[in-house]
């Protein structure tokens, strides 16, 4: 039975698979050199690396909820690049959109239910306007989206500590952080024992919600043929314009509402000095992914794993957590490769192509 | 004369899968020039990449005076005396004809250092010895087609080519420039240079080459001595069949004018009037016809009339309607339907699937939406009906176009642009670099459309179809309409050069004929 | 009115370009070769890094230039690897290795010398600022010119030097060719690829120095993600500049210019993180008027032939 499936599929995904499943190989097998070089026990930073997410109960709640927001900005990033835009504004989108939630959750006295729900729209349409500022300047200008959105990260991340520290800062409080948020408008939690709040159906619409957008709509094909070849869209008639416009706004929607989850679901205050460090998870959530909304959150408790695996490693071994940019850095770097394996691939296809003969 | 290049058994499967030269045989003899002839897809220019070290055989040898060679990349073939002149240029712009001449073998002052100066003599001398017109301190960007490929023959000499490789080196010039084209060949001939002469123009084939070599899908199918085949011999061996040369084309009968263009001119940013003061009308039931040397002002003209462009000054109505400043949508909603001349960029998304490019002007029209949602159902049993009515070749319509031949390809945007009944058709070349069924096939649609009262522009360089294929014909030189023929059938080449090369040009009377009211 | 034609400020100004001219000139010689150099931002971290590390463990400010270098070609080699071998998509590829770096920086220091949040525990070098003799004595212009550390020498050096490579040599020829049509390149023999991986690698070498500047001329240490985004603030200046040595040099000076202002609003009481905000705003500002100063250019051309035509 498996035999037959795996014929009927294409060359290419066949190949595609191979590809993703060695390259995900080799960046775990470069993490695992540098902690053989750099750990006093190398294979106990291993075993926590690999096994301590799925070492306790809490742990594999750790990791559905770090899945959260990494879904969120996978949906983002992927919905932008599906137009072809290298926005890299999500970052500041969450960012914004976490400060939006606390503002709106400590100023906007709102009913149980609704506070959240008003929050998370906040956040959404502040972060989409973050995220069109590069689309506007792309559209208006013909400037490089790329330079302007990660400048716009800094600006956010900055106007987003100003408008916290200066303003919604309880001087009680042990660490920086903003006043304690209402009951009322936090995201309650919903499994014993673990964080894992009601976030997680918002996420879960929402990937459904992007899926049917772009595979079912005529906005969604519009995105996907403008990103695919915009001359070739333009020509067709579609307004390529408003595509890039509604793409970009769309990608900073899901990012701000993202950071308007995590905020609201896992913290009673605002407590964020800096960019969370997933914060720029969305591209490899997105290129993992392959952009398609229902691979996105498989995407996003793969590198969820192995963010808690290399948190409990940190903690209990002498390898530090930043090893997770290494492993992050070199799985989009390698899965983006597309000359990776070329000869092999060149060899399925003649196989391919004379089996027919 | 001795044998100097062979080719033995090639056999080239590219990564998609496409099997481009299928156990090859080509030999050349010395000093002769040698017609390489096939359809587009035929494989023969991916035979001389492959000697000219572009791409590597996956199988076979290559035995060059005697000897074995392989070559991994053009280097390696350049330094065995192996030239080749690419269709499209291979020259950088913003540097000087001596600057593109030397590069890759530059003289050096110590140190890296450019030797500038030593590069322009020796240019110069180099353009003396073989009569080449050209200054060598002007930018390439500045230069004309023609003299860009003086340029690339040029380069290739000051290689050391011994054999030159031409591929489809006509396919941009004028009949007069063909044959100064063909006069230095001969010159190179007499110089003990071999040349291989890649082309499908059957008429240029019998004038200037020696010998012929025939391939077909991807197999050689003979090497003959040129004076001993006919063209029909040579065609019947290209295609396996008989070809018609005359279509079945009845008389068009032009009824009212769909699309009046009127004092329209065209400006651009270096001061060129790239349109200059165009008045003429396509009626409908006819094919109008366009014909000039590329670059005067024909694709600037279809970019006025489908909208991709906004003319400086001007009026073009199209079914009574002025089209100034509407979004090509607007225009498309009019009924004008598009072959672009670059179908890559604008036809097709090469990465989609046929049926996400069939249904690209369809996707959002009433008849397909359920509220926001696309009929996907409906939409997927319209694109498998219009890959049988048209021919496309391939085993699914979820396929990507990237994997289909060209022929199949433009047949997908020609599926897409013909099913929407369309009033008004602007074909650009609608069967460059595609095989004699599928042109065929374009051809006969064209005319099918045109009989049910469409009004069709075509605009083509391949002179024997816009010729065959039309009714009535302008001729553009400069931005201007320099000639009106209202029945094309009386034309012969040799006139039509004439006005394409602006040395001769009707009356104002005469040219405004082509306004209807 | 805060005076801004006063020597020290445009000391200041100086000072503060040096980095985000090196990192241009670095940007100007991959664009000119067609390669978009996204990563000389984790160029910038790695070899900040490297350089405090061999610099602090040997104690030779030489060899921790080398180091330095050595930190920020192999990030320019891995780019150049994966992206024109391996084809990889080389924005993709830039992304990816900024965000390698951002931790990995931190993964080798906190793995070497215990340390987290800076290299507190070496004892990194720095580079000596220099006197120069002669004009050092001459009023308002000695004191702009004359104290600056050496790298900012070298970046003006740079200058010259970039220029001279892309216009002079023949290997700038074949650089320019490659990347404005790598086709007619290859065409001759050149090897598109080695061009472009020479050009990388060499922009990995200037864009060190502009890492170290930040970790090894003013301080003696380094600290997380120091560079702040100025890879990419060159790679604008650069874009603004046309990738043209000149023009790019001038708009990195602006960019510095409007850091140095930023910066003197501190003492007026403007809050931090809006003083944080200068450099990025003025950025995608830059990038803007760029953009619109060209879309302009093209118009006006345009108007002015067809005055002409109507007028006729």
């Amino acid at each position: 039975m498996l035999k037959q499936w795996l014929k009927k599929q294409s060359v290419d995904s066949k190949f595609e698979t191979l590809r993703f499943s060695v390259a995900i190989i080799i960046a775990l097998l470069v993490a695992f050199g540098l902690i053989l070089l750099v750990s006093k026990e190398p294979f106990e930073a291993l075993r926590h690396l690999f096994l301590g997410p799925i070492s306790k109960f809490r742990k594999i709640g750790n990791v559905v909820e770090t899945a959260i927001p990494l879904t969120f900005l996978g949906l983002s990033v992927s919905v932008m690049f599906s137009a072809n835009q290298f926005n890299m504004g999500s970052s500041g989108a969450l960012f914004m959109g976490g400060t939006v939630a606390a503002i709106v959750g400590l100023t906007l006295p709102l009913p149980t239910g609704i506070h959240p729900f008003v929050a998370l729209m906040f956040a959404g349409v502040v972060g989409g306007l973050i995220t069109s500022i590069p689309a506007i300047i792309k559209l208006k200008w013909n400037a490089s989206e790329l330079v302007s959105s990660l400048m716009l990260n800094f600006v956010a991340l900055n106007l987003g500590l100003y408008l916290i520290m200066n303003h919604f800062r309880d001087p009680d409080a042990g660490t920086l952080a903003s006043f304690k948020f209402p009951e009322t408008a936090l995201l309650p939690t919903l499994i014993k024992g673990t964080r894992i709040h009601f976030g997680i159906f918002i996420v879960i619409l929402m990937v459904v919600l992007i899926w049917l957008f772009l595979a079912k709509t005529k906005w969604g094909y519009a995105l996907r043929m403008t990103g695919m070849n915009m001359n070739f869209a333009k020509y067709s008639g579609i307004s390529t314009a408003a595509v890039i416009l509604y793409s970009q706004f769309i990608g900073g929607f899901l990012a701000g509402m993202g950071g308007a989850v995590e905020v609201l679901g896992m913290y009673d205050r605002f407590r964020w000095q800096m960019m969370p460090t997933y914060a720029f998870d969305g591209v490899i959530v997105a290129v993992l992914g392959k952009r398609n909304p229902i691979f996105v959150p498989v995407a996003a408790i793969l590198l969820a794993y192995i963010r808690v695996g290399a948190d409990t490693m940190s903690v209990n071994s002498d390898v530090s957590y930043e090893m997770i940019s290494i492993i992050q850095g070199f799985i989009i770097i390698m899965i983006a490769a597309n000359a990776f394996l070329k000869h092999y691939r060149q060899k399925m296809v003649v196989k391919e192509a004379t089996s027919h003969d | 004369m001795q044998e100097i290049v062979k080719m033995v058994d090639i056999l080239k499967v590219y990564p998609n899968g496409i099997v481009a030269n299928q156990k090859v045989n080509f030999s050349i003899v010395e000093g002769e020039i040698h017609a390489l002839v096939g359809e587009n897809g035929a494989g023969k220019s991916t035979l001389m990449k492959i000697l000219f070290g572009i791409e590597q055989p996956t199988e076979g040898k290559i035995i060059l005076n005697g000897q074995e060679v392989k070559f991994a990349n053009p280097q390696e073939a350049i330094k065995h005396g192996i030239g080749m002149v690419h269709q499209h240029f291979m020259l950088v712009p913003s540097l000087t004809v001596a600057e593109n001449v030397v590069l890759g073998d530059e003289p050096k002052k110590a140190g890296g250092l450019l030797d500038i100066q030593k590069a322009i003599a020796d240019t110069a001398e180099i353009a003396k010895r073989y009569h080449f017109d050209i200054d060598p301190k002007a930018k390439v960007e500045d230069c004309s087609v023609g003299t860009k490929q003086k340029i690339e023959i040029l380069k290739a000499l000051f290689h050391g080519a011994k054999v030159l490789i031409l591929d489809e080196p006509t396919a941009v010039l004028t009949p007069q420039e063909t044959s100064e084209l063909f006069k230095e060949l001969m010159l190179l001939k007499d110089k003990g240079h071999t040349i291989v002469f890649i082309s499908h123009k059957l008429n240029e084939v019998k004038e200037i080459t020696d010998r012929i070599t025939i391939m077909r899908a991807g197999k050689d199918v003979g090497t003959y001595d040129t004076d001993k085949v006919s063209k029909e011999d040579i065609s019947n061996l290209m295609v396996g069949r008989e070809i018609v040369w005359d279509l079945d084309k009845s008389k068009a009968d032009p009824k009212d004018v769909a699309v009046q263009v009127a004092q329209v001119t065209l400006v651009n940013e270096h001061k060129r009037k790239l349109l200059d003061d165009v008045n003429f009308s396509i009626r409908r039931g006819e094919i109008l016809g366009v014909v000039g040397v590329e670059g005067n002002g024909q694709r600037e003209l279809v970019d006025v009339l489908t909208g991709l462009q906004q003319a400086s000054l001007g009026t073009i109505t199209i079914n009574g309607e002025n089209i100034q400043r509407y979004s090509i949508r607007k225009i498309r909603d009019l009924g004008l339907s598009h072959i672009p001349e670059d179908r890559m960029t604008l036809g097709v998304a090469e990465y989609a699937s046929i049926e996400e490019n069939l249904m690209s002007i369809y996707f959002d029209k009433p008849e397909f939406l359920n509220g926001p949602f696309m009929k996907l159902k409906q939409i997927n049993a319209w694109a498998k009906e219009k890959v049988v009515d048209y021919r496309v070749k391939t085993g699914s319509e979820k396929t990507p176009v990237k994997m289909l031949s060209g022929g199949n390809i433009q047949k997908v945007v020609v599926a897409r642009e013909f099913s929407n009944n369309p009033k008004v058709i602007i074909a650009d070349q609608p069967t460059r670099g595609i095989d004699v069924g599928a042109a065929q096939f374009i051809h006969k649609k064209l005319i099918e459309l045109r009989d049910k009262g469409c009004a069709v522009l075509l605009v083509s360089a391949d002179l024997t179809e816009v010729m065959d294929l039309s009714d009535s014909l302008l001729v553009f030189y400069n931005g201007k309409i320099v000639a009106y023929f209202e029945d094309a059938s009386v034309l012969t080449e040799t006139e039509l050069g004439l006005y394409m090369l602006g040395l001769k040009a009707q009356s104002e009377a005469e040219i405004r004929r082509c306004v209807y009211a | 009115m805060i005076n801004l034609l006063t020597p020290e400020f445009l000391f200041t100004v100086i000072r503060v370009t040096t980095p985000i001219l090196l990192a241009a000139m670095a940007a100007v010689i991959c664009n000119k070769a067609g390669v978009v150099n996204i990563a000389l931002e984790g160029i910038m971290l790695t070899s900040a890094l490297t350089g405090v590390l061999v610099s602090g463990f040997t104690q030779n400010i030489w060899l921790g230039a080398l180091g330095g270098i050595v930190g920020g070609v192999f990030i320019a080699f891995l780019l150049a690897y994966f992206a024109l071998y391996l084809k990889t998509d080389i924005i993709l590829g830039g992304i990816a290795l900024n965000l390698l770096t951002v931790g990995g920086t931190v993964f080798v220091m906190f793995a070497i010398t215990g340390d987290k949040g800076a290299t507190n525990s070496v004892r990194s070098l720095q580079f000596p600022s220099i006197n120069i003799p002669f004009i050092q004595d001459i009023p308002i212009i000695g004191q702009m010119l004359s104290g600056h550390n050496l790298l900012t020498y070298l970046a003006i050096l740079m200058v010259f030097l970039v220029y001279f490579l892309l216009y002079k040599t023949t290997f700038g020829l074949r650089l320019r060719a490659v990347g404005e049509n790598p086709d007619a390149a290859s065409s001759v023999g050149i090897d598109v690829n080695r061009v472009q991986l020479y050009a990388l690698l060499l922009s990995g070498v200037i864009a060190s120095f502009g890492g170290m500047y930040m970790s090894m001329a003013y301080l003696k240490v380094f600290t997380t993600n120091m560079v702040a985004g100025r890879g990419y603030i060159a790679l604008a200046a650069a874009a603004m500049g046309q990738a043209n040595p000149v023009g790019t040099s001038i708009a990195s000076l602006l960019f510095g210019f409007m850091e140095s202002l930023g910066y003197q609003l501190q003492s007026r009481g403007i809050p931090s993180q809006f003083i944080n905000m200068v450099p990025y705003i003025s950025t995608i500002i830059g990038l803007v008027l760029y953009a619109q100063y060209r879309q302009r250019q093209i118009a006006k051309k345009k108007n002015q032939k067809i005055q002409e035509e109507v007028k006729a």
